[in-house]
């Protein structure tokens, strides 16, 4: 019985939560909130670790919350209450847009939401480099402008952009080579 | 079938070097999808992610049954979709033990700091990539300019600027700007 709450919890925030999967978040709250399967702390540390495990990170929280409340099965079925909603969206919505593809109105559609998709594509970046690249939070506790910046960082990026841009050997490399070098390059240098 | 299993093993593969939520997939769709298997061009893979922005759900599984749907029908949307959480059921499931344990050893902490410095590389290389397909003229460069600035400056929501957009779009277009 709980299998199928957790299917239909998860469904749920599958269907309301627009945006991609940190907009999960206020669902998971709620769920916790009502059902106690798990802590507010515990959903703490969920965000934390989903950042650090491959994944989208509504996946993410979707499975360890379900292995948590009923093991394995809780798991798969949690996670296929999240996506079971999209599927179903997304397929109706595949169909219609294969249907009127070569419709002018369509086509005039995607001419505007193709610099859209870009420029979220772009802002999103601007966020991870805020973290990546600089150290606000201990600039804005020092005062000290060389706090603000990331140095070892902003090397590695340095490094990544011009053997990613520009040397040819490097360039066509799929980019799993460079994060797997990336996490090494971290390891080693304490980032 | 050999069809849906690749589309699986694909998405697995995205699935599994998508770190730190759906912008980072980007770099990763572009290899897997436009480069190795050519489901999709440049400019499909922006409609999908455009249209994923303000659909329910999580981004990664929206463009996951876009292309699955594309490829192979009903079933193929449904096959990469599977493929694109398969990595992630497996290695929460394994860890959940030692999660948040996980999460705090130094070393782990130092790789992930590592690798979002190259997520940012290899965004800023998809986004110079796609921005020859995407922006077009004066008028496409002034909607990613205004779309990027109100998202970093003010926290837009991605749904209002999509559905603005895509209504700009047709106005410029009936307008007689589109090209120039």
């Amino acid at each position: 019985m709980i299998l199928l709450r957790l299917f239909f919890e998860f469904f749920k925030a599958g269907l309301f939560a627009v945006g991609g999967g940190m907009a999960t978040l206020p669902f998971l709250y709620d769920i916790s909130a009502r059902t106690g399967w798990f802590t507010h702390a515990m959903l703490a540390d969920m965000v934390a670790v989903s950042e650090s495990t491959p994944g989208p990170i509504g996946v993410n929280m979707a499975t360890y919350v379900g292995y948590v409340t009923a093991g394995i099965p809780g798991a798969v079925v949690a996670t296929l209450g999240l996506v079971t909603p999209s599927v179903i969206i997304i397929l109706l919505i595949a169909r219609a847009l294969t249907a009127f593809r070569a419709n002018p109105l369509v086509d005039a559609g995607f001419y505007g939401l193709r610099p859209c998709s870009i420029g979220l594509i772009a802002a999103a970046c601007v966020l991870v480099i805020r973290i990546a690249l600089f150290n606000i939070p201990l600039y804005q506790e020092s005062g000290r402008l060389p706090d603000l910046f990331n140095l070892k960082a902003i090397a590695l990026a340095a490094v990544l952009l011009v053997c990613t841009r520009c040397v040819k050997k490097l360039k066509g490399l799929h980019p799993v080579f460079f994060i797997l070098a990336s996490a090494v390059v971290g390891v080693v240098f304490r980032f | 079938m050999k069809k849906l299993w690749q589309l699986f093993a694909a998405f697995a593969r995205v699935g599994i070097m998508t770190f730190g939520g759906g912008y980072a997939m980007i770099p990763i769709l572009e290899r897997e999808i436009v480069d190795r298997h050519g489901w999709a061009t440049e400019e499909e893979l922006m409609d999908y992610y455009a249209v994923g922005q303000c659909t329910p759900g999580v981004i990664a599984v929206n463009t996951a049954t876009f292309i699955g749907y594309k490829v192979a029908g009903k079933l193929g949307g449904v096959i990469a979709t599977l493929g694109v959480v398969f990595p992630s059921v497996v290695i929460i499931t394994l860890i959940a033990g030692i999660l948040t344990s996980f999460s705090e050893v130094p070393a782990v902490k130092s790789a992930f700091a590592g690798i979002r410095v190259c997520v940012c590389v290899l965004i800023v290389n998809a986004v110079l990539k796609l921005w020859r397909k995407a922006v077009v003229d004066k008028a496409t460069l002034v909607l990613f300019l205004l779309v990027f600035l109100l998202s970093v400056f003010f926290s837009v929501s991605p749904v209002i600027l999509v559905i603005v957009c895509a209504a700009a779009g047709i106005a410029l277009t009936r307008m007689g700007v589109r090209g120039k």
